[in-house]
């Protein structure tokens, strides 16, 4: 029960230890060669958008491109400032990477989800059923959540440790950006929670696998979903949201006074990260590894293959925005998060979980009808009070300021 | 075996940390053993079958107070070596030994009390069935004492931390100057939205507008 529901457990727990590894191993590999196409992907998509061509040279379509960098970063010359906090400095690459590998082990990438209940997930590996995620523990989804709050230490003691003042500003940055999307980021899970009715991965997948209509997207209605991506992409600390590294002002961010092979973890961590996130939507929202076997013969491969195209187009998605749209500044982000994001998600909420008891006390359609005005009349009401305090507040400190202009002459 | 091996090791994580936390000299390593020891106490929440309160630990200690204490640590500058020998409230350390021995006693005697040892459960009558139902998973069995038992304390609660976020906002509103650069006229110095409704009419808007562009470019 400790390591969740999977039967792999269900017996002798050293029995387990040899597909545990497997297991455990293949997802690194896999989270390795993704982040390095992943890099190369970025650039080339980034260069169609601005007419370039990209990497070219190493190997065809310079898809070898990451490797030959990576491999110049490992044997760089490896600085450690004067002023910094020397271990921290050397941990906190560390503490970014790790919580970006583990988080992947919590989201299903293939099994036969087909709806009829039959192997809901499982696959067998050397001989024992198991399914196809490194871990699924009981608490699931508030695994990612505590993992992604752990993530924040990478950046924030980064900028602090390297003892000069951009690192510091852009780690501060980072640490309010992250706290703050975190909330919304939760109330969407949240959504989704109430829907597939528990925390586990392995059992939200299943809860979506009555065929395209049940996909966590549309029976949450749309909102969650934008909420988590774009609270997601906060998270990241991606285009238009990269105000931690804005290199116009900050010079490099948290990670300037980085180089060489803690440099490259730095780097590994973000873009580990990307697909982490691509990947917790598609389980999400977006039924993990479903999807019509079309003219393939039957089995688990065939979720693999429809889990990988799904998270390719949010990859692509993330590349896309990066290249076009500006960044935020400081007080819109924090408008974006705080004033929008969060009661947008929590309104939302509360209209799903009217809907649910709904269908636990079997309502008419009037009752639907009347839960719906409620809640609009609610929400409307609540909104005009929150643009009410917030326009009160503008016009005192304006006249407060304007005394203070006055008195000072 | 494998329960007593998982509490070995969060045993002398918790620990080191524990020590660690009152012996290391700078506050931002104090702030890192602090986060060590509580992963530890998470893992044998674990071991427990206590999975929400693990997951709970790390979410709102780990990932929210503790980033709290370093946001001010780091923001204060107070991130020095400081030096113990000064003691700026006299006879705190002899004071601090008594109620440190005070505390650990009481807990001690607390342990010992219950009927039924570490876990308590006789020693705290009428909790009711729906705290141990075992039918349920810990997160299922919390939630349904959350809305049924203890209602009333979950919505107090809800009321005094919303109190709580309301009072920080209205403490920590200043006004400065440079909150009004936005609502400067360019051309007049004016603040727009003091001015008398139809002040900024005519030329003066549209030099302004022509000003704002100019910048923009």
């Amino acid at each position: 029960m400790i390591l969740g529901q999977d039967p792999l457990y269900a017996g002798d727990v050293w029995d387990a230890l040899p597909v545990t590894v497997l297991k455990a191993v293949a997802a690194f590999a896999f989270l390795l060669v993704a982040v390095m196409l992943n890099i190369w992907f970025l650039r080339k998509v980034i260069s169609d958008f601005q007419n370039r061509v990209g990497p070219t040279i190493a190997g065809p379509w310079g898809i070898l491109q990451t490797l030959a960098d990576g491999i110049k970063l490992f044997f760089k010359e490896d600085l450690v400032p004067d002023n910094a906090d020397r271990f921290t400095f050397k941990l906190a690459p560390y503490l970014s990477l790790v919580p970006a590998f583990l988080t992947f082990a919590i989201v299903p990438i293939g099994g036969d989800f087909n709806g009829d209940g039959s192997r809901d997930g499982l696959v067998t590996i050397l001989g024992k059923d198991t399914f196809l995620q490194v871990a699924d523990p009981p608490i699931g989804i508030l695994f990612f959540l505590a993992m992604s709050s752990l993530a924040i230490y990478g950046v924030m003691l980064a900028g602090w440790s390297s003892g000069s003042k951009y690192p510091l500003l852009g780690s501060v940055r980072a640490s309010a950006q992250m706290v703050s999307y975190e909330a919304a980021l939760g109330l969407a899970v949240a959504a989704v929670v109430l829907q597939s009715g528990s925390l586990s991965t392995h059992d939200m997948v299943l809860s979506q696998s009555a065929g395209f209509t049940s996909w966590a997207i549309l029976t949450t209605g749309v909102v969650p979903f934008v909420v988590f991506f774009i609270a997601g992409t906060a998270e990241l600390n991606h285009p238009p949201f990269d105000l931690v590294e804005a290199e116009q002002e900050l010079v490099g961010g948290f990670h300037t006074e980085y180089s060489s092979i803690r440099f490259a973890l730095f780097f590994l961590a973000e873009f580990m990260n990307q697909i982490t996130i691509g990947a917790i939507i598609v389980t999400l929202f977006l039924g993990g590894p479903q999807g019509p076997s079309l003219f393939l013969p039957d089995g688990w491969w065939v979720g693999t293959i429809w889990f990988f195209l799904k998270l390719s187009f949010f990859l692509f998605a993330f590349v896309w925005i990066r290249a076009t749209l500006p960044r935020f500044r400081y007080d819109q982000l924090m408008d974006l998060g705080w004033k929008f994001l969060i009661p947008l998600s929590l309104f939302w909420l509360i209209l799903l979980s009217g809907l649910r008891i709904g269908d636990a006390n079997g309502w008419g359609l009037g009752n639907y009808v009347g839960w719906f005005i409620a809640w609009f009349t609610g929400a409307a009401f609540l909104a005009g009070l929150l643009s009410m305090a917030v326009k009160a507040a503008r016009v005192e400190r304006l006249a407060e300021a304007a005394e203070k202009e006055a008195s000072r002459g | 075996m494998a329960e007593l091996v998982t509490f070995a090791v969060a045993a002398v994580l918790i620990s080191v940390g524990g020590l660690g936390v009152i012996a290391a000299r700078n506050p931002v390593h104090s702030a890192l053993f602090l986060i060590q020891t509580l992963i530890g106490v998470a893992v044998l929440f674990v071991v427990q079958e206590a999975h929400f309160l693990a997951a709970v630990q790390v979410v709102v200690y780990a990932g929210a107070i503790v980033i709290l204490f370093l946001f001010v640590i780091m923001l204060l500058g107070v991130d020095k070596a400081e030096d113990l020998g000064i003691e700026p409230i006299a006879g705190q350390k002899p004071l601090a030994a008594i109620v440190g021995a005070a505390l650990a006693a009481a807990g001690i005697v607390t342990v010992v009390a219950a009927v039924d040892g570490a876990t308590g459960v006789a020693a705290a009558p009428g909790i009711g069935e729906n705290a141990l139902d075992n039918r349920y998973t810990d997160i299922e069995r919390i939630g349904r004492v959350l809305f049924t038992d203890y209602l009333l304390a979950f919505q107090i609660t809800a009321v005094l931390l919303t109190i709580a976020v309301i009072g920080a906002v209205v403490l920590t509103r200043t006004v400065r100057a440079d909150d009004l650069l936005d609502d400067l006229d360019p051309v007049t110095m004016d603040l727009a939205s003091l001015a008398p409704a139809g002040a900024n009419d005519g030329d003066h808007q549209a030099l302004a507008d022509e000003t704002d562009h100019g910048e923009v470019v």
